[in-house]
């Protein structure tokens, strides 16, 4: 493929006697916004400092536009990392940091004072290019930051938790800008992130890792619709379960007999290639599509559970709730505001919870 | 617990202030008396006379300080300030490495270093210095190693010189060059210097560009804890020096107790004083960078 950025190819590394990186093989398309994703000591940031040049592979290669990067020092490899701490100079004003990796390439004068003024124009920091990093605000070094990163022009832009150190709603808002002058720029980003909302969000794919491990790599909404194993169902967004045994598996549909909750019959389920008859496995379905209906009540069309309401809580924009299906089961569920103030279900109320089967992923025991 | 707590927090009247300089009392005495008494003492016998028997006229004269314009005396205080600074260099160039690498270790390995810096001070400073006269002299351990050796067949000339007084300034005064070194060392954050490794910084920039600027503060106390005692430098001079490399120091000495000129070794220990406090005032020039900045009105 000639339009790979990045080619990691079984990638080892050990920290003590722990497998931080366990044979990784990921490639990243130029121009792509790819996203780690993964618990803390899921190993994404081991990933992410060897691309950086910080730490050596134990085993294996990383390929950079085609060139292997073993044995090449941080500064002569063609990337640049955002730091989680941002890791602005503080004896340098903004322009001054934005200036410095130009300065240590040795580039002319006239062609630096262009490059940072076009860049702290993109991070739209021009009137605070005098300032020094300690009179910024969080998001103002955060943009800094980038801007030191972007103006290099690298191969590969590494961001390692780059929102983690701001509040709410200034996250939400450079999640936004962050995305936008990625696709001016077309340059490649690699971000890690333990939080999955943000990882949704920007990225054009994502690996989920755990554990030294890539547990699926693929775009939001193939994580998200169609998990390919428990962890990630769990990690990406919420997961609603029941665990049984399936029967009656025949051209991808069946029957899983639930062994957690009681039901007056199966629920019927799309199966995946591998699972058989008899194979214990799991069906996961998210709380959107889970519609609550008030009393215990049986729809022809759906699956459907019947429990108890636990809890309900009003956000505003919805109700979130918990109901419990069974003496270990409890699920998550969502109601929309969009009627009315008023309470959907009471709390104690039997409740029906109704899914089309198409909804339900069945993945095998973890 | 206390009965009244707020009222020495939040009351701004005078008799908490004045609770507060109470306690200052002990040590502005002993400043006084001690210090500040003496100085002027020294001043006063600066300013006076010597008697044709070595006695102290108070004559009021401005004759000691004239003669302080004499070559010779330039000479002195030419060459102390020179062994000095290069002291203060050499100590600057051996100690910023030493320093790096101690703050770069593990936690419980930098003690342990730490303690290795210090351990030379649990001996007392005269005989350490005596101890570099044994290894230095004509028939000392350095040159019959080499001889021994055969890598010269004549005992070298090192000791009674300006470099046996170098040698023993920088070893005397490295641990002071260190500490500070070290202490602003470790408090750089170690991205800031990933940071300039990411953006294409060799080590020589990463040195002059990143690690210098931040650690000036360190440089500049460690430059002054090691300048100033080795321009006041007595015992080092004295003893691996001896007749033929002469301090500021011995030359007071010797003005006070060998020519028995007090109003002359007076006017000297208060121009060396001078020095001193003014290598201290770029001291604190350097020192607080603290909510700098910089283009705004």
């Amino acid at each position: 493929m000639a339009d790979l950025s990045i080619d990691m190819r079984a990638l080892v590394k050990c920290h003590g006697a722990t497998l931080a990186v366990d044979h990784v093989s990921l490639q990243i398309t130029r121009g792509e916004f790819f996203s780690l994703l993964g618990p803390s000591g899921a190993g994404k940031t081991s990933l992410l400092r060897m691309l950086a040049g910080f730490e050596t592979p134990d085993a294996g290669d990383i390929l950079i536009d085609g060139r292997s990067m073993a044995g090449v020092p941080p500064n002569r490899r063609p990337v640049n990392l955002v730091f989680q701490s941002y890791a602005l100079f503080p004896h340098m004003t903004v322009a001054e940091n934005v200036a410095f990796g130009l300065e240590m390439q040795r580039l002319p004068r006239g062609e630096i004072a262009k490059r940072v003024g076009a860049t702290l124009d993109l991070v739209q920091l021009q009137d605070k290019r005098d300032r020094v990093p300690d009179r910024l605000s969080g998001g103002e070094q955060q943009r800094v930051a980038l801007a030191r990163a972007l103006v290099n022009r690298p191969a590969v832009v590494l961001l390692d938790e780059p929102l983690a150190a701001l509040d709410q709603q200034l996250r939400q808002q450079m999640q936004a800008e962050l995305k936008t002058i990625q696709a001016q720029v077309g340059l490649t980003f690699v971000c890690v992130t333990h939080h999955q909302e943000e990882a949704l969000a920007l990225s054009d794919r994502l690996a989920v890792m755990q554990q030294g491990r890539v547990m699926q790599v693929g775009r939001p909404e193939d994580l998200y619709e169609h998990p390919e194993n428990l962890f990630v169902a769990r990690f990406v967004g919420v997961s609603n379960e029941v665990s049984g045994t399936l029967v009656d598996v025949q051209a991808g549909e069946g029957t899983l007999l639930p062994s957690d909750v009681s039901v007056s019959r199966g629920i019927r389920v799309s199966v995946p290639a591998g699972l058989q008859s008899g194979a214990q496995a799991v069906m996961t379905v998210r709380p959107e599509r889970v519609r609550i209906a008030p009393g215990h009540v049986a729809d022809a069309g759906l699956n459907c559970l019947h429990g108890v309401v636990e809890t309900m809580q009003y956000i505003g924009s919805e109700w979130q709730g918990a109901v419990r299906i069974g003496p270990s089961v409890r699920w998550t569920i969502r109601a929309s505001n969009a009627a009315s103030g008023s309470r959907p279900v009471a709390i104690g109320a039997p409740v029906s919870l109704q899914w089309n089967a198409s909804d339900g992923v069945v993945l095998p025991v973890i | 617990m206390n009965h009244s707590p707020p009222s020495i927090a939040s009351s701004p009247s005078g008799r908490s202030c004045s609770k507060s300089s109470g306690l200052l009392l002990p040590g502005l005495l002993w400043t006084t008396v001690f210090c500040l008494l003496p100085i002027a003492v020294v001043l006063a016998v600066s300013l006076a006379t010597r008697g044709t028997y070595g006695g102290v006229l108070w004559e009021f004269s401005l004759d000691n300080y004239r003669d302080l314009l004499h070559p010779l005396y330039g000479r002195i205080f030419g060459q102390s300030l020179l062994l000095a600074g290069a002291a203060t260099g050499l100590c600057l160039v051996l100690g910023f490495p030493l320093a790096y690498y101690i703050a770069r270790l593990p936690p419980r390995r930098q003690a342990l270093w730490l303690v290795l810096i210090m351990i030379p001070f649990w001996t007392n400073f005269l005989v350490r210095t005596y101890a570099w006269m044994f290894i230095l002299r004509t028939e000392g351990l350095l040159n019959t190693v080499l001889i021994q050796l055969h890598l010269i067949s004549a005992p070298l000339d090192l000791l009674y010189s300006n470099q046996a007084v170098l040698l023993g300034l920088v070893y005397g005064y490295l641990p002071f060059m260190v500490l500070p070194l070290y202490a602003a060392i470790e408090r750089i954050d170690p991205a800031l210097i990933e940071a300039a490794w990411d953006l294409y910084a060799d080590r020589w920039s990463l040195f002059r560009r990143v690690l210098i600027p931040l650690t000036k503060p360190g440089i500049v106390a460690g430059c002054v804890l090691v300048f100033i005692p080795s321009l006041g430098a007595y015992l080092t001079p004295d003893l691996l020096g001896g007749a033929r490399s002469m301090m500021v120091g011995n030359l007071i000495q010797h003005e006070y107790l060998v020519a028995r000129d007090w109003p002359l070794g007076s006017a000297l220990s208060i121009v060396l004083m001078l020095i001193v406090m003014s290598s201290l005032l770029w001291y604190f020039a350097a020192q607080p960078p603290q909510a700098r900045e910089r283009g705004e009105p």
